[in-house]
């Protein structure tokens, strides 16, 4: 019951960002952004929290998606729904064929190999550097609004209009998440978390559900980062770089990687505190690494895991 | 065919690098099962306190001294945040520390020395052409590869016939009967974690006086270290050294023929050890899994 409530709350917070937070001092980009990474995180913990495979690349994804969408603006054609469905097919297709590499590994080598794949890609943005910017950034594409028929949603003028098209995605993506988790396809992820060994004792092919988790995260990540090219009309080889694959899983823990909707909340933590240091220090960077280390050291269940029983970590 | 000389020269220097890096972190991920991420930020601040000391030591005293204060500070780190964490199964947060760990080296070596890129003075008995034909062999790249030589032999001997190394080795097989048979295992621990802080120091020191100083320099050689770990073979010290090696040499030929891809052939070259021999070239079947 108390769930309900507090998710019907959360829902309700959510549709009501653009006229509160401009009044606590804030600006709606800044919700689009938690929107958007909170499906990133989301994604990543199909994963990380409920199938316990440790991705530490998951940026990689995330940034195929956002190039992915750019560079169909840029282009291809000027049309919205296309570079979204582009971009997300280029990050996912991409986990979809590296799954398999990964799928057989556990604990550090996986995590090992994701990064060192994550790199790939990064250094591939970087250096083909005539269509993609390289260190500088894909510039030079903007989102265009939305038509239906004879409606059009002007996405491309209004920052709310924008939020909005965000926060359906984020319906969208928690739905199918959602949805995901409750079918056997779900279940077998926390049975494998919780006792791998036991699940290949009973026949189950491990490996596929391990790739599945992995490609169907890298849909996700990927649809993710297409939204994030959008929000900023820009994109960079920052936004595949092992760094964000750090903050994405910090985010995770932070606010707690056995809840379904832990990664929102560490990711409005996380996200407000680095807007809110990097615009009062310089040295914000040390700071988010304190934080890394007082979460590890101090809080390793994160925010929603404090009010669960005691879990063994 | 001079210019691949050249690159080839220039990639097997830059494969030293890794391999000195990779030698630390396979350590470290052996015995400590923890990849540290923060292996860039030892290699920094081995490298900015050989700069620091070098006025007042020399070159030869900051490249003793450089190393060993990394050590030490891996001492500390060591004490202080990793050894509490080692009773929790999930590597996740080891992962999680050494990164942050990363982030706060590498800002505060930026607040300390400054932004932009500092030289390193390399005495110029060891750092002349040795040849004028080839003018890239210069005294001080050999130098580099006969200190790195001369460290992993060091690292193999301390491995193979001192007490300490037969119960690292011990350690790194079976922790539990270790600590069963009377060893210490978080001293053995601590101490495993310094040397290959020391090994991180000694690439910063070496590297710097090639490459020269900047905060994010330990970024650079990292990522390419996991990669020589992963192709040479996971839990392999040796596997770990010719993994670095290779892939340095092989960037560098790439150079040659298509510069864009001298950094992507890497990761290449990793995928393909992975679809052809999954545990690479030395490492065991199942080991850290």
């Amino acid at each position: 019951m108390t769930r309900a409530v507090s998710v019907a709350a959360m829902w309700i917070a959510l549709i009501l960002v653009p006229w509160w937070l401009p009044m606590v001092g804030s600006y709606t980009a800044l919700g689009s952004k938690i929107l958007i990474y909170a499906i990133a995180t989301m994604g990543l913990n199909l994963v990380l929290g409920f199938t316990g495979g440790l991705s530490f690349g998951q940026a990689a994804y995330f940034g195929l998606g956002a190039y992915g969408a750019g560079m169909t603006l840029k282009y291809l054609a000027p049309d919205t729904p296309l570079a979204i469905l582009i971009g997300t097919l280029a990050g996912g297709l991409a986990a979809t064929l590296l799954g398999p590499l990964v799928m057989r590994r556990r604990g550090i080598y996986f995590a090992m190999i994701t990064i060192a794949i994550g790199q790939l890609f990064y250094f591939v943005m970087v250096r083909w550097n005539n269509v993609t910017g390289g260190e500088d950034g894909l510039a030079g594409f903007s989102r265009q609004d939305i038509h239906f028929g004879s409606l059009t949603v002007p996405i491309a003028s209004s920052g709310t209009a924008f939020y909005y098209l965000v926060l359906l995605c984020f319906t969208i993506a928690v739905a199918i998440m959602w949805t995901i988790l409750q079918s056997p396809l779900g279940h077998t992820w926390v049975a494998i978390r919780e006792n791998r060994r036991r699940m290949e004792f009973l026949g189950v092919r491990v490996e596929r559900y391990v790739w599945a988790a992995f490609a169907i995260a890298g849909f996700i990540t990927a649809f993710a980062g297409t939204l994030n090219a959008l929000l900023f009309n820009f994109t960079s080889p920052q936004d595949l770089h092992w760094i964000l694959s750090g903050d994405f899983v910090i985010m995770i823990i932070l606010g707690g990687m056995r809840s379904f909707f832990g990664p929102l909340i560490g990711v409005i933590i996380f996200v407000v505190a680095q807007d809110y240091l990097s615009s009062i220090t310089g040295n914000w960077m040390t700071f988010i690494g304190m934080i890394f280390v007082f979460i590890v050291l101090v809080f390793p269940r994160g925010v929603l895991g404090v009010f669960r029983r005691a879990e063994a970590i | 065919m001079e210019l691949l000389l050249f690159n080839a020269f220039n990639g097997l220097i830059q494969g030293v690098f890794y391999a000195l890096m990779a030698l630390g972190l396979a350590l470290i991920l052996s015995l400590n099962s923890v990849i540290n991420m923060a292996h860039g930020g030892f290699l920094v601040i081995g490298a900015y306190l050989a700069y620091t000391l070098s006025p007042y030591l020399g070159f030869w005293g900051a490249l003793i001294v450089g190393p060993a204060l990394a050590g030490a500070i891996g001492l500390l780190v060591e004490r202080v945040l990793i050894r509490p964490i080692y009773k929790r199964v999930d590597p996740i947060y080891s992962l999680l520390l050494t990164f942050g760990l990363a982030l706060i080296i590498e800002d505060m070596a930026r607040t300390i020395w400054g932004p932009q890129g500092l030289p390193l003075e390399v005495p110029d008995v060891i750092n002349s052409p040795v040849s004028d034909v080839y003018f890239f062999i210069t005294g001080y790249r050999l130098f580099v590869i006969g200190v790195t030589a001369a460290a992993a032999i060091a690292l193999y001997l301390l491995l193979r016939y001192t007490l300490l190394g037969i119960r690292i080795r011990a350690g790194i097989r079976d922790l539990e009967t270790t600590a069963a048979l009377g060893v210490n295992i978080y001293k053995l621990r601590a101490l495993n974690f310094g040397f290959g802080c020391i090994f991180a120091g000694l690439a910063g020191v070496l590297a710097a006086g090639v490459l020269g100083l900047t905060p994010p320099m330990g970024n650079s050689l990292i990522m390419p270290s996991f990669v020589a770990i992963i192709i040479g073979g996971v839990g392999s010290l040796f596997g770990a050294v010719l993994g670095g090696l290779i892939i340095g040499l092989a960037a560098g030929v790439v150079t040659t023929y298509y510069p864009a891809a001298s950094e992507a052939v890497i990761y290449l070259m990793m995928l393909i050890v992975l679809v052809v021999r999954p545990r690479g070239l030395f490492g065991e079947e199942g080991l850290f899994e």
